[in-house]
C-alpha cells in the first residue's frame, strides 16, 4: 500500500487566515471538529497547531481513504496535503526519501517539478537554494524523464526542515467555506425533497450549525417518508454536525385550512403557518435565522409573489441559498452529498397532499391575511397542539 | 387490540415450524451431502419435507425441488422451461394479471426473442378460455397462468385451462403460480395436467426463504442454478435444512382439518363483505361468493387514498395492503386492477384485507368498527 507513507496530512484554509485578531477561534473551531470528524475514522490521530498551521498526525496504521474522505468533509479546510515525515539522517538519506517519495506517488515520470525547501531549523547544514538544487539534481539522476520546471511545475515537491522534516507533493481539495461552529445557529425547514438537504448543507458550510424542522401529516404521509427525512438529516449531518430535529404534526392544522380557506390558497397558508411553527423552535433554540431550499419559480409557493407572502409571517431572516439555482444544479450538489438517492425516494411529502389543480401564484398578503381570517375560530389552539405534541430527537452522522 | 388483515403479504410462521428450525439450526446442523450421521441426519429432514408436501399433492416425493421462495420458483419455471424447450417453439402464453415474478420473467424472455401472448381478463379477473383455446399454437413451449390472484382472489380455472392446453398441442407445459392458493384450495396438478407449480412456504405460515417447484417426472426443464448438483442437479446450492423442514411442517398443517378451516374463512369473508358494503362508497372487486379464494378482499373506497387508509388503520394496529405488498413500495399502478377494467378513480383507492386460518371475528369486527368510523371522515378531504 503505497499511501501508508504519510504519517501526517497538512491542512491548509485560506479564508480563516485573514480573520484578524479573532482568528485563533477560527482555527481552534477547526481543530476540534478535525478531531470530531476524525472519531469516526479508523485510526489514532493527532491534530495540533503548529506556526499557523494545522498537522493530522497518525500513529501506526490507519486507512487512509476513510481520512481523507473525512477531512475533505470539515467545513473551512481547501486543501489537504499528505505527508511523508522522515528523521534527518543527514543530506543523502534525505534525497533517498525524497526520490522514493516521487516514486511512489508519480507512477507516470514524464512531468515537469521544482523543489521548494524551507528550513525552520535554522541550523540544518544547507541553506533553503542548496537543498533545492541538490534535491532537483537527484531527482533528475534517478529519473532522466522528469524535467525542471521553475515557473510552472506540475509538480511542486516541498521540503520542510522542523524537528522532522516534511515532504509532500500533492494537495487534495477540501470543502472550503468556514469552520463549523463560528457563525451561530440557524433552523432548516427540512423536507424529504431533493432542495431542502441542500440548502442546509450550503447554509452549514458557513460554519452555521443546523437544527430542523420536518412537517408530517399522517396518515396522509407515512412513517417512512418520516424514516426518510431522518436519514437524509443523517446525511447532512456528516457535513454539519449533528441536527437537532423537530418532528411537527401538522395534520390537524392542513385540515383545518382544507375546511374553511380557498383550495388554491392551501398551499401558501400552509408554508406560512409551517414558517411559523419553525420560527418559534428557532427562537427556542437561539437560531438566528431560518433556512429553506426556496428557489425562484420553481414551483407555485416560490413565485416572488407567494415567498413575499410566506415571508411575511416571519421576524427571524429567512436564508434562501438555492434562491437563484436551476434545479439541475441543485441535484448535482444533492448528488454530491449523497442526498439524492434518498430525496427522490416515492413517498408522499406533506406539501403534495391536497395540492390544488391551479394553486395561486400571485397571492397579495392582503388578501391571504382575509383568507386565515377564517381560522380565527380554532387556529390558536390547534398551532398551540401542534408545538406541544412535536418530537423532537437529535441527529447525528451515519 | 390488533389486527393483522395482511396474510396475503406473509403470514406468521407455525410456532410447531419456528421450533423444529431452532432444532436443526442449534442441533442438526450437518450438511445433507455429507457422508457421516450428521449429514443423513439433515437428508432426512428434506426427506420428510418432500413426503409431507407429496401427500398433498398427491405427487411422488422426487417431482419437489426446494427453492427459496415463490420469485425462485416462478422464475424456475418460466426460464428453466423456456431455455429447456426452445427447440420446440419460441411461443409462451400467460395472462395480463400474473405476479411481477411471472410478468417480469416473461419479459425478460421476449427480449431474448420470445414471443410472449398475454391473455384477457373478465371483470372479475377470470382468464377466458376462449381466448386461450385460440392462442395455443404449435409452436407453444409453455403457459402460464396463477391459480389464484394475488390482488382480488379470483380462482382461475387452472383444471379446464389444463386440459385444453394438452388436448390442442400435448407438447405445451403447463405451469401454474399456486402461491396464493396452496393451503387455501385442493391442488392435484397429476389430474389437472400441471406440469410446473410454485409454491412459497411464508405464505402458508412456513418461514420466509422456503419454498418449491413441483416438476411433472420427465418434464423437460433447465435449473436456474447451477453448482454442486443438489436436488439431482435441479437446483444446486447446500439446501436449507431448516426452512425446508418448517416448510414441510406447515405444508401438512395446512391440509389438517382443510375443509373446516376453509369454511371458517369463507364465512369470515362473507361477513366481512356483508358489513363492509353498507359504508358509502364502498365496493368490492372480483367475486363475492365461494368461487373466489377464502382469504383475499379486494375493496375500493372512493374518493380515499388507499395510502392513506392503509395509514390510518395502522394507526389503530389494523394492518392491510395497497395493491400487492411486493409492489406497494412504489405509486405503480396494479395491473390486475386495470385489467379487470376498474374506473380510473379507484385505482389509487384500492386496499386489500387478506385473512389466515388464525384470523378471527374479533379482529375483522375491530377492522369493521374502524373502517365504518375513519372512511366518513377520510372522505371530507378529498383531494380536488
Amino acid at each position: 500500500m503505497a499511501h501508508m507513507m504519510y504519517q501526517a496530512f497538512l491542512i491548509k484554509y485560506a479564508e480563516i487566515a485573514i480573520k484578524g485578531k479573532n482568528r485563533h477561534l477560527f482555527e481552534d473551531a477547526l481543530v476540534s471538529n478535525i478531531r470530531q470528524q476524525l472519531k469516526r475514522v479508523d485510526g489514532s490521530f493527532t491534530v495540533r497547531k503548529e506556526n499557523g498551521r494545522i498537522y493530522v498526525e497518525t500513529e501506526g496504521d490507519y486507512d487512509y481513504e476513510e481520512t481523507v474522505e473525512a477531512l475533505q468533509k470539515i467545513f473551512g479546510i481547501v486543501g489537504i496535503c499528505p505527508v511523508v515525515l522522515v528523521e534527518d539522517n543527514g543530506f543523502d538519506a534525505l534525497a533517498a526519501d525524497v526520490v522514493a517519495h516521487v516514486d511512489a506517488a508519480y507512477p507516470d515520470k514524464n512531468f515537469t517539478f521544482k523543489v521548494d525547501a524551507r528550513r525552520a531549523r535554522k541550523n540544518y547544514p544547507m541553506n533553503s537554494m542548496e537543498i533545492n538544487a541538490a534535491l532537483g539534481e537527484k531527482i533528475l539522476e534517478a529519473f532522466p524523464e522528469t524535467r525542471v520546471d521553475v515557473h510552472s511545475p506540475q509538480v511542486m515537491v516541498h521540503v520542510e526542515i522542523r524537528p522532522m522534516i516534511n515532504i509532500y507533493s500533492t494537495e487534495l481539495p477540501g470543502q472550503g467555506g468556514m469552520p463549523l461552529g463560528t457563525a451561530g445557529r440557524a433552523m432548516l425547514l427540512l423536507s424529504g425533497g431533493i432542495d431542502s438537504p441542500v440548502a442546509g448543507y450550503m447554509v452549514s458550510r458557513r460554519g452555521v450549525s443546523l437544527e430542523a424542522t420536518y412537517f408530517h401529516a399522517p396518515p396522509y404521509t407515512s412513517e417512512r417518508a418520516k424514516q426518510k427525512v431522518v436519514d437524509l438529516a443523517k446525511k447532512v449531518a456528516q457535513y454539519s454536525g449533528e441536527i437537532k430535529l423537530h418532528i411537527v404534526n401538522f395534520t390537524d392544522i392542513q385540515m383545518y385550512i382544507y375546511e374553511k380557506c380557498p383550495h388554491e390558497e392551501l398551499t401558501i397558508i400552509m408554508r406560512r403557518y409551517m414558517m411559523k411553527i419553525a420560527e418559534h423552535f428557532a427562537n427556542e433554540g437561539n437560531c438566528l435565522g431560518l433556512v429553506t431550499g426556496e428557489s425562484i419559480g420553481q414551483v407555485a409557493s416560490q413565485t416572488m409573489q407567494s415567498l413575499a407572502v410566506t415571508n411575511a409571517v416571519c421576524t427571524l431572516p429567512v436564508y434562501r441559498p438555492l434562491i437563484a439555482m436551476d434545479k439541475q444544479d441543485i441535484v448535482h450538489v444533492a448528488e454530491k452529498i449523497d442526498t439524492y438517492e434518498t430525496s427522490i425516494l416515492p413517498y408522499e411529502d406533506c406539501c403534495t397532499i391536497f395540492v390544488a389543480k391551479h394553486p395561486v401564484t400571485k397571492p397579495s398578503l392582503k388578501h391571504i391575511e382575509k383568507s386565515e381570517m377564517h381560522l380565527a375560530e380554532k387556529i390558536d389552539e390547534l398551532y398551540q397542539a401542534a408545538i406541544e405534541t412535536t418530537e423532537t430527537m437529535v441527529i447525528e452522522a451515519e | 387490540m390488533e389486527a393483522y388483515l395482511d396474510n396475503c403479504a406473509t403470514t406468521r410462521c407455525h410456532r410447531e415450524a419456528a421450533e423444529l428450525m431452532m432444532e436443526i439450526l442449534i442441533q442438526d446442523y450437518g450438511n445433507p451431502s455429507s457422508m457421516h450421521t450428521k449429514g443423513v441426519d439433515a437428508e432426512n429432514y428434506i426427506k420428510d419435507a418432500a413426503k409431507k408436501i407429496a401427500k398433498t399433492l398427491k405427487c411422488q416425493e422426487k417431482e419437489i425441488v426446494f427453492t427459496s421462495g415463490g420469485t425462485e420458483s416462478n422464475n424456475f419455471a418460466i426460464a428453466g422451461a423456456a431455455s429447456a424447450n426452445k427447440r420446440g417453439g419460441s411461443h409462451i402464453i400467460t395472462t395480463e394479471i400474473e405476479h411481477p415474478s411471472v410478468s417480469a420473467a416473461v419479459k425478460a424472455l421476449e427480449a431474448q426473442g420470445f414471443e410472449i401472448q398475454y391473455l384477457p381478463v373478465d371483470k372479475n379477473g377470470v382468464v377466458s378460455l376462449e381466448a386461450l383455446k385460440n392462442a395455443i399454437r404449435q409452436d407453444t413451449i409453455l403457459v402460464s397462468i396463477m391459480h389464484v390472484n394475488n390482488e382480488i382472489g379470483t380462482v382461475e380455472p387452472v383444471a379446464e385451462a389444463g386440459k385444453l392446453i394438452k388436448e390442442i398441442n400435448p407438447h405445451t407445459l403447463f405451469h401454474v403460480d399456486a402461491i396464493q392458493s396452496y393451503g387455501k384450495m385442493r391442488i392435484f396438478p397429476g389430474k389437472m395436467n400441471i406440469d410446473l407449480l410454485s409454491v412459497s412456504g411464508h405464505k402458508i405460515h412456513g418461514p420466509k426463504g422456503s419454498g418449491f417447484l413441483y416438476i411433472k417426472d420427465k418434464t423437460k426443464i433447465h435449473p436456474l442454478i447451477n453448482g454442486g448438483g443438489q436436488q439431482k442437479g435441479m437446483r444446486s446450492g447446500t439446501e436449507n435444512v431448516p426452512a425446508i423442514a418448517g416448510l414441510g411442517v406447515a405444508a401438512a398443517f395446512a391440509y389438517t382439518d382443510f375443509d373446516e378451516k376453509i369454511n371458517r374463512m369463507y364465512g369470515l369473508r362473507e361477513y366481512f363483505i356483508q358489513k363492509v358494503q353498507t359504508i358509502d362508497g364502498v365496493s368490492i372487486n372480483g367475486k363475492t361468493d365461494r368461487e373466489n379464494a377464502p382469504h383475499i378482499i379486494s375493496v375500493s373506497v372512493e374518493d380515499v387514498r388507499a395510502e392513506v387508509l392503509l395509514h390510518t388503520l395502522e394507526d389503530r394496529q389494523i394492518y392491510v395492503s395497497a395493491g400487492s405488498a411486493c409492489s406497494s413500495n412504489k405509486p405503480a399502478v396494479s395491473a390486475t386492477l386495470k385489467a379487470i377494467g376498474l374506473k380510473e378513480a379507484l385505482l389509487d383507492s384500492t386496499v386489500r384485507f387478506s385473512f389466515s386460518v388464525d384470523t378471527t371475528k374479533e379482529e375483522i369486527d375491530y377492522a369493521l368498527s374502524a373502517m365504518h368510523e375513519v372512511i366518513p371522515m377520510l372522505q371530507k378531504y378529498k383531494r380536488h
